[in-house]
């Protein structure tokens, strides 16, 4: 929490004529809401501390559409896609990262249809490569022999295949990772996709934050690492449900990454 | 009159035939309704998936017990069947086990014949406890209220009936060579060998050759003629997976699950909008014909695949128990959306059928009369079911079409959802916060 955040804008770049190595996408969550921005700083923090040239789009960037998508709103979900494409082309960027996995996968893949191809990687693997190129170092003192339990994020995992750079991270930090009897690709939802997350359930016994949860607390884990910002508002939720918040964190695994190394 | 059961054999084996070739012209023209969709690319990886999945049985063992079970009858019918092959042409030409020349390599036939046909009577007797006795959640489920539970049944009873007779049929075969009946016995000693069936022949010890001989055939003439049926049976049941398994996986979609099509009609007019050179004056060209539909409220403005991916459901419900909605006690099952929507399509065809080869309208259709609107609301686009499902149907991409349609054509989104996509189109995220404060996140560390 020391010094302050360098988090240049992709016009500021522009302006002295340079290209950022990598385009760092926030997503609307990791604007806007409270508990997701502390992972998008957490995240920028690693970013600065291995010296990653990067850049975000500040107020230029906007929604993917995602959420307008799946919940079946083709129109407004392409208006967004082609803007952000024409910015996005606008300043020839090839890569992105994103720590949200929706903005992920709709960049990654029903973005090139439309106009915009460009190399996209969840922050997860981000992060992995830096510690596989040397540009990272972590410790796992302050998580070692912690009980962690990832919970898949449906876009990243079933929707991408992408269910080992975060567990590899994880095993980084020398934590004693244990898994859900559902998981990776039999992961249970968190409750949130599919634009569940701007509505109110339909109709049932339970919701499906809270079956999550259970089993989740089924591992009697010391924290349960997430990978999402939306996954992050209904695991912590769920975790606040059955009154444990107390005992249980619920972290993303960047900032348990920026934890580890006191940023 | 010598020739006589010959004829008779060749009439039964005609109309058998002929009615199951009427019943798959009947399918693939209703396959056909749909609208087109180009699974052309990619033949290698095409025909793996298809020799993986279907073939190789790689999804179903996922699950152990049901699928190794499943294996059982699926390997003990596929090799089964081979001896259809011999009962063809021993009933046109009037022959007794017409590869018995085979020798030793016969027995060998015959023998795992026999041993894989008794597995398959027991693995069913398996299923039918795990239908009816005890209480697996997946069978209980108000899916399945009425003919389908019927139907999961009867094709288990066709099984074990075609199983049962065959192994009598083998029974009295080899007690009537014992006994060197004419036409039975041959100067090589016992054609065969009968592993399992030589436990029943002792029943038939005492009787007279004449009634064996009737017993013999009357086991032989029903064998071929439940074939026969349940072979027509296919087509109203859901054991047409057997077939379509196959064309199914072979056609399934091969891009991340998380890839949801961009419908091509939008992209045409959001990119007319876009275009900055666009004479703002310029009248709009007339529309030819009927404006195209966004998304899908009946069955044929689904494309073929999922149309087939319906006929292939064999409603064993994996997709529904993984599904998120499902366990938390929502109205949504995976497995309703894919049998609504072949019964629709059936629907449909029987309309076409009694209308001379036209639609006519019925005042029904796929949403709302079939698939109601809190089922396709309730999902959380997850890929679960799209998963779990053995042969690769995909239940979400008929969700995300008629999601379209309910959104697109009739505005008829849940308030909540209206308020986030309003946001999302005056400040660019789905909460009304604005625009311009997108990076104070940065200042505020």
């Amino acid at each position: 929490m020391s010094e302050q955040l360098k988090v240049p804008t992709m016009a500021e770049f522009m302006a002295q004529g340079k290209q950022p190595e990598v385009l760092f996408w926030v997503g609307c969550a990791g604007s806007f809401d409270d508990r997701a921005k502390k992972i998008t700083k957490a995240f920028a923090r690693i970013l600065n501390k291995a010296n990653v040239d990067f850049a975000v789009l500040g107020a230029e960037e906007s929604c993917t559409g995602d959420p307008a998508k799946r919940a079946g709103n083709e129109f407004l979900f392409q208006m967004q896609a082609v803007t952000n494409i024409e910015v996005l082309n606008g300043y020839e960027v090839k890569k992105i990262v994103t720590a949200c996995p929706h903005c992920f996968n709709t960049l990654k893949n029903e973005y090139p249809s439309l106009g915009g191809n460009y190399e996209v990687v969840h922050h997860t693997q981000f992060l992995k490569s830096l510690l596989e190129d040397g540009r990272l170092t972590v410790e796992g003192g302050k998580f070692k022999g912690k009980r962690i339990t990832f919970h898949d994020p449906c876009y990243l995992g079933r929707a991408n295949g992408v269910y080992e750079a975060p567990r590899d991270l994880l095993r980084k930090l020398d934590v004693e990772l244990v898994e859900m009897r559902k998981c990776k690709a039999k992961g249970l939802c968190c409750g949130a996709g599919g634009a569940q997350m701007f509505k109110e359930p339909e109709p049932g016994h339970k919701d499906v934050n809270i079956e999550r949860t259970e089993q989740a607390l089924e591992t009697k884990p010391d924290i349960i690492a997430a990978g999402c910002p939306f996954c992050n508002t209904m695991m912590t939720d769920g975790v606040k449900n059955k009154e444990k918040e107390d005992a249980i964190e619920v972290m993303d695994v960047a900032e348990m990454i920026a934890a580890a190394e006191d940023l | 009159m010598q020739y006589l059961p010959n004829i008779l054999f060749l009439i039964a084996l005609v109309l058998g035939v002929g009615f199951f070739i009427k019943n798959v012209r009947k399918l693939t023209r209703n396959i056909n309704l749909g609208r087109d969709v180009d699974r052309s690319d990619n033949k290698p990886k095409r025909w793996r998936n298809m020799a993986k999945i279907a073939l190789g049985q790689y999804k179903m063992v996922k699950r152990p017990i049901s699928g190794v079970l499943h294996v059982i009858v699926y390997v003990g019918f596929i090799i089964i069947n081979i001896e259809v092959l011999e009962i063809i042409i021993d009933g046109l030409f009037g022959t007794h086990r017409i590869f018995g020349f085979m020798g030793e390599f016969y027995d060998v036939l015959i023998g795992s014949f026999e041993i894989l046909a008794f597995l398959v009577f027991v693995t069913v007797v398996i299923f039918w406890l795990r239908r009816n006795a005890l209480h697996i959640k997946r069978f209980m489920s108000s899916d399945l209220i009425g003919w389908p539970k019927l139907d999961g049944n009867l094709i288990l009873y066709f099984e074990m009936v075609l199983m049962g007779l065959f192994l009598v049929m083998n029974a009295a075969d080899y007690q009537l060579q014992i006994m060197g009946a004419s036409h039975y016995a041959s100067v090589d000693g016992i054609v065969g060998s009968f592993p399992v069936s030589q436990f029943i022949a002792p029943v038939f010890e005492g009787m007279s050759e004449a009634t064996l001989i009737v017993v013999e055939r009357a086991a032989w003439w029903l064998h071929i003629l439940g074939i026969l049926v349940f072979l027509n049976y296919l087509y109203y049941s859901k054991h047409l997976h057997i077939l379509l398994a196959f064309p199914n996986t072979y056609y399934a979609n091969l891009k991340p699950q998380g890839q949801f099509t961009n419908t091509d009609a939008v992209t045409k007019e959001v990119m007319l909008m876009m275009d900055l050179d666009a004479d703002p004056y310029a009248a709009p060209p007339e529309p030819e014909g009927e404006p195209e539909k966004f998304g899908a409220s009946d069955v044929s403005d689904l494309n073929w695949v999922q149309l087939m991916n319906a006929y292939s459901c064999t409603e064993c419900g994996r997709c529904t128990s993984e599904c998120p909605a499902n366990q938390t006690g929502k109205i949504l099952s995976p497995r309703k959306i894919m049998m609504d929507t072949r019964d629709r399509l059936e629907e449909v065809g029987k309309n076409i059928d009694a209308n001379g080869g036209t639609f006519q309208p019925d005042g029904k259709q796929l949403l709302d009369d079939y698939i109601t609107k809190e089922e396709l609301w309730a999902c959380t686009t997850c890929n679960a079911c799209v998963e779990a499902c053995p042969i690769s149907i995909d239940p979400l991409s008929i969700i995300m079409e008629m999601r379209r349609y309910m959104v697109m054509e009739e505005s008829a989104a849940p308030s909540d959802l209206n308020n986030a996509m309003t946001n999302i189109e005056n400040n660019g995220a789905p909460w009304p916060f604005n625009q311009m404060d997108r990076a104070n996140w940065i200042d505020e560390a």
